[in-house]
């Protein structure tokens, strides 16, 4: 597609729809709505890891003044859970805990603190079971687990399997395993000139959004529930709720209100959410439930820690013959996206450069605590992380700048991945030589000035998954638009702006299409009586998949705007357009017509102005099991290069500069997309120096207990410790995007990590390969190094496991060009 | 977000108010500066006091006056962090305590938080700042409500760490505490020196009874005036981010030097690995009257480094945090000396 620079709105910047209000604090946020007569609920969440719950007495709670309603798991006993696989939540736990913080009860009271205070009046029995809390004893078959409790307390007497965690697990506690091979790795470690085996480790860590999940529910006259949440998947939340609470969907109205925040942390279905609805069905009244920072961390779904094995081979001039992953994924307690994350291990490696042989093989375990799903890049950062670390070790060996190294080896445009994904455009290339050229790399890297030091990494990502969430046919997105006649444009789409801006992407398509302000178009989205469902904020689907359904709803009504001019005006439709609020000819042939006038007369024409629109991706991808995770209509492509200096004698680093170029296809909105680019930088490089979401464990330490449940503690990255962030956008205008654009949300934060990991072994020869990359561990590199040994810093031990036999896959037949 | 108890708030106007409002409602009373440390602690049920003592609308406690060539530095407890970091007489005379005050958290937190509050800091540990569901699900600890220190259970005693970025200054550059409490219908003062106000002991750190009130902070002059000229003082802090973040290690210092470059006096003291700041006396009687010859110097590094006795109660791992104490002290004498 070629670029056209004759746009009035797309690729420039205007300001986010919904920008002021938010500055002005007029966003109503779930937390700022108050309806009369409203309850508050608090839920009571287990003190134990692992639990089985004897009994639950509510009735002193309830004789507490000021209580209106108390409820247990049994008020509300069916499963639910985001994917159909992973039903396995319950809304409060029935039998069982599973984790500190797993709720058993909740109250509703008439303000918080009444609520709070019940919750001490409720009585609840348990009995301890044994705990599970790394990856390595939830590898171990039920039988070989150690008899001992992990607080030192001697393990209660129960058989061994009661260490299980979920009956339905694939084995033991392991949840899922999976294990693919593409083509034959052994030929291609036959024909490598260089092989590498590696261990890295990937920390766990949360999303940290600044507003908590909070959720008011409303039981009303008509019998029709309506719950107003702060999700980005009001559609799922909307089948979940029909499941759990029995009722036909058409008689719930779910309501996204404005997201302060996301990042994938409120992507299922939630506990809260079904909490409130039932608490306001028992009492007659709204109901609100807004979580503490504290609830937030145990709520999670955050980053999984992985441990991953890689073995790669690779020929003397840098084309790789063979890639292994083997990886270990802490699930936590809870399916959530769990199966799709740990596809998600194994499913983007292939698409930034050709591999010609690739086998894949990974295990989710259950484990005792909060249970882990899909953080920005989704599954995606942790094998990104090694690959490019190893890339870089690789270029060490053979002598090669690291740029030149993947310069020499891209996937091509039009072509197929060995695991059947389709390429359709890759801008890496243009990325790499723009963030080398401008950060000086080359030179900069063989500088030997100990204690400064560049980096590079790369990264690549999804425009969408290319499957629904559950198995249907429909669309993914759907839009309407309806023409008011004063001109003003109204979109309807289920879509979710949770910050990034896609509210504003809907309105720029339409101005843009239609040749109207951007304030003349009034965005309805994210409820579910009013709008066509759009699967939600998740997988950076959103502008792609919205932008065009709105295409496809908008078109056929510029259409009749311009035919009824042209039948008015008496000139051929071709000739006219639509530009600045006015219909004019392409020639100046005759006088412009105002936007108004056009859109009457049209209705005058045509009826009622109004019309719809969808979008389904392309079915593409292999034909394999688990071929489900990873095809996309488009990849988008980012590089990054980081300036780090850091003290040789303490390890303490500062990051100076980050270079980041990403492959947007085509910004809808320049400053939107530079803003996520920037948001990707800023997470991105908190994870990579200092996020872990870990809890305490081993002998010394009551178990389970999360170490760091707040905003002081959890430590992420600071205003003053944000580094400039030089931000290039490169356009590929790819065919499958709307006016060829790709994602921005998700990809931009992936080639951070390695990227700072790479440069910190430039600067002190320390290489850290695990994240985050901690002063604390360079300084053990650094110690090491004075003792004439290895600077590296990483897991040295991996769990000896048989996986089962790979399948097999045949490489796609064409798989060089299409 | 967690809900703060319920309490009463008394405004008085005076010290003498103060102190006869605690006098009255004793054990159910706390005093509140800025509420930076105490609100967060009450959301978490450290400290459920019923009636809350606010000193904003005290005058005497806001008191700035620096005497060049008498007293020094008298500076009042409810003196913003910001105004320490930022007030001209602080920075020009004492850099050590203007730099402390400036690295405690983040702007809007140095503009609501008071000196005073800061030198009466809880101690901090990552199993006492916690919720209270959590320390119920943990079974509490010895600082509050329960019977164990998780931090090493054989432990008799709360190890908490002092966390205060501005106390190890005040101890290096020996200010002493004016305090103020009821007796009957009078107001009695003492005055403490710095480093007896602090007590090693996690659960019980403060050598001050619940009601007696820190009303001022005098400091000695250290540029001119008796102690001659010379001085070099810093403060060095260890923390993972540039804002937000208590001490992991702090290290205030303060030299002077002769005119043939001998040590004259050496002060250094180490926060955040004890529950008091630590001063290294036995360092800086290495130091006192010599030349500073790298032996002695490295001989003095050793002797203080040995203090620091950092636990896994605070974020970064402790043998990090003890490495990192000789690397500060080193630090701190390589720019005094500027080698
Ligand atoms: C997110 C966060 C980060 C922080 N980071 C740091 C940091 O980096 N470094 C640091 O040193 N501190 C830090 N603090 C702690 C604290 O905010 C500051 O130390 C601040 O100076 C406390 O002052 P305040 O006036 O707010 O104290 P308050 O909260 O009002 O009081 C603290 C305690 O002192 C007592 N008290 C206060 N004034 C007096 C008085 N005049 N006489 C007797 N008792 C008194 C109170 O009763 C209370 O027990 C941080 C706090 C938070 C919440
Ligand atoms: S040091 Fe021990 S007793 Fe003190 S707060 Fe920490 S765990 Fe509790």
């Amino acid at each position: 597609m070629n670029k056209n620079n004759n746009y009035q709105w797309i690729g420039k910047s205007w300001t986010k729809v919904d920008g002021l209000a938010k500055a002005k604090g007029e966003t109503v946020y779930a937390d700022d709505l108050f309806l009369p007569r409203m309850l508050y609920a608090k839920m009571l969440r287990s003190p134990h890891p692992h639990a089985r719950i004897k009994s639950i007495d509510i009735s002193k709670a309830l004789k507490r003044s000021g209580v209106v309603a108390a409820m247990t798991g049994k008020d509300l006993p069916i499963p639910f859970g985001i994917l159909p696989v992973s039903q396995d939540e319950e809304t409060l736990c029935v039998d069982k805990v599973r984790m500190i913080g797993d709720p058993v009860a909740a109250v509703a009271a008439i303000d918080e603190e009444t609520a709070e205070a019940a919750l001490e009046d409720i009585v609840v029995e348990y009995e301890i079971l044994p705990s599970i809390l790394t990856i390595e004893d939830g590898l171990k078959p039920l039988s070989e687990r150690p008899v001992r409790e992990e607080s030192g307390l001697p393990a209660p007497d129960v058989p061994a399997a009661e260490a299980q965690i979920h009956e339905y697990a694939d084995s033991g506690n392991i949840h899922k395993q999976v294990a693919l091979e593409f083509g034959d790795t052994e030929t291609g470690f036959a024909e490598a000139d260089h092989i590498r085996e590696e261990l890295f480790y990937y920390e766990g860590n949360t999303h940290l959004p600044m507003e908590e999940h909070s959720a008011v529910a409303q039981h009303g006259a008509d019998g029709r529930v309506t719950l107003w949440s702060s999700t980005q998947t009001p559609h799922y939340v909307h089948r979940a709720l029909a499941k759990v609470l029995e009722m036909p969907a058409s008689q719930i109205r779910v309501i996204a209100t404005p997201v302060g925040g996301g990042f994938g942390g409120k992507t299922d279905p939630f506990q809260h959410e079904m909490v409130v609805c039932k608490l306001a069905m028992m009492t007659g009244r709204p109901v609100k439930l807004t979580l503490t920072r504290e609830e937030v961390f145990y709520t999670h779904r955050g980053r999984h820690p992985v441990l991953m094995f890689v073995k790669a081979g690779m020929k003397s001039d840098g084309s790789i013959t063979a890639l292994h992953f083997r990886n270990f994924l802490d699930g936590g307690a809870y399916g959530s996206y769990g199966v799709a994350s740990t596809f998600y291990t194994g499913a983007l490696q292939t698409v930034t450069y050709p591999i010609a042989n690739y086998k894949f093989e990974a295990m989710r375990v259950f484990t005792n605590k909060a249970p882990c799903g899909p953080k920005r890049g989704h599954g995606t950062p942790q094998p990104r992380f090694a690959l490019e670390v190893l890339l870089d070790k690789f270029a060490e060996d053979l002598n090669l700048d690291p740029a030149e190294l993947r310069l020499r080896h891209l996937m091509p445009d039009n072509s197929k991945t060995i695991n059947h994904l389709t390429v359709t455009t890759n801008g890496l290339g243009e990325c790499i030589r723009k963030v080398t050229e401008s950060s000086g790399f080359q030179k900069r890297r063989t500088e030997s000035t100990l204690g400064k030091g560049i980096g590079l990494g790369c990264g690549s990502y999804l425009s969408g998954a290319g499957l629904p969430i559950y198995w249907n046919k429909m669309p993914h997105s759907g839009v309407q638009i309806k023409i008011d006649r004063g001109g003003g444009v109204t979109i309807f789409c289920g879509s979710t702006d949770i910050g990034q801006g896609s509210n504003s992407v809907l309105a720029g398509i339409v101005a843009e299409e239609l040749g109207i302000g951007i304030e003349q178009v009034i965005v309805v989205t994210a409820d579910t009586d009013l709008t066509p469902v759009d699967l939600g904020s998740y997988s950076s689907r959103v502008t792609l998949m919205i932008g065009n359904a709105t295409l496809a709803a908008v078109r056929p009504l510029r259409e009749q705007i311009l035919s009824a001019t042209a039948e008015v005006l008496k000139i051929p439709a071709e000739k006219l357009t639509l530009r600045r609020g006015q219909v004019v000819s392409k020639n100046g042939s005759v006088e412009p017509v105002s936007f108004v006038d056009a859109v009457q007369w049209a209705e005058t024409k045509f009826g009622t102005l109004g019309s719809v629109g969808s979008y389904t991706p392309p079915r593409r991808g292999g034909k394999f099991k688990g071929a489900g995770v990873g095809p996309s209509p488009n990849y988008s492509y980012s590089a990054c290069v980081a300036e780090v200096t850091c003290d040789p004698e303490s390890g303490l680093y500062s990051v100076d500069k980050l270079w980041l170029a990403h492959d947007i296809g085509q910004a809808i909105n320049e400053k939107l997309v530079i803003g996520q680019v920037e948001g990707g930088a800023y997470m991105g490089l908190s994870e990579a120096t200092m996020e872990a979401q870990v809890y305490r464990a081993g002998k010394d330490n009551p178990a389970g207990l999360h170490k760091t449940p707040s905003m002081l503690d959890y430590k992420s990255l600071t205003a003053l410790d944000m580094p400039e962030v030089e931000t290039i956008l490169i356009e590929t205008h790819d065919p499958e995007g709307p006016y060829g654009a790709k994602e921005a949300g998700q990809g931009p934060l992936l080639p951070i990590m390695p990227a700072i990991a790479n440069a910190i072994n430039n600067a002190v020869g320390v290489r850290v390969d695990e994240v985050p990359i901690t002063p604390e561990k360079i300084f053990q590199g650094l110690q090491n190094l004075k003792k004439g040994k290895s600077g590296r810093i990483g897991p040295k031990k991996f769990p000896k496991i048989t996986f089962p036999e790979a399948l097999k896959v045949e490489p796609p037949e064409d798989n060089s060009v299409l | 977000m967690l809900r703060l108890p319920p309490f009463e708030y008394h405004a008085p106007k005076s010290i003498a108010e103060a102190v006869a409002l605690k006098a009255e409602y004793g054990e159910l009373a706390m005093y509140v500066a800025g509420g930076t440390d105490l609100f967060p602690n009450m959301k978490r049920q450290q400290f459920t006091p019923q009636n809350l003592i606010g000193l904003r609308k005290i005058p005497e406690l806001f008191q700035l006056v620096f005497d060049q060539d008498g007293t020094g530095l008298t500076l009042g407890a409810g003196v913003s962090l910001n105004e320490v970091a930022e007030h001209p007489d602080i920075l020009k005379n004492y850099p050590a305590l203007a730099k402390a005050a400036s690295l405690v958290s983040a702007p809007q937190l140095r503009n609501m938080g008071t000196i005073g509050g800061n030198l009466c800091l809880d101690t901090r540990c990552t199993y006492y700042n916690q919720s209270y569901q959590w320390r119920k699900a943990l079974g509490f600890c010895l600082k509050k409500s329960g019977d164990t220190c998780w931090v090493a259970r054989s432990s008799p005693k709360c190890l908490a760490v002092s966390s205060s970025d501005c106390a190890p200054v005040m101890v290096a550059l020996e200010a002493e505490f004016c305090l103020a409490s009821p007796a009957g219908e009078a107001v009695k003062t003492r005055i403490v020196p710095a480093s007896e106000f602090y007590k090693n002991d996690g659960a019980n750190f403060l050598n001050k009874t619940a009601d007696e009130l820190l009303v001022s902070i005098r400091l000695p002059t250290y540029y001119s005036g008796k102690s001659g000229i010379g001085w070099k003082m810093n403060y060095r802090k260890l923390s993972r981010r540039n804002a937000i973040d208590f001490p992991l290690l702090g290290v205030a210092t303060a030299f002077r030097q002769k005119d043939n470059g001998d040590c004259a006096e050496a002060r250094i003291v180490l926060g955040a690995v004890g529950s008091s700041p630590l001063r290294a006396d036995e360092a800086e009687k290495i130091l006192q009257d010599g030349s500073l010859t790298l032996e002695r110097i490295e001989d003095a590094v050793q002797a203080a480094a040995k203090l620091a006795k950092p636990l896994d109660n605070t974020d970064m791992t402790l043998s990090y945090r003890k490495k990192m104490a000789s690397r500060f002290i080193t630090e701190a004498f390589n720019e005094v000396l500027k080698v």
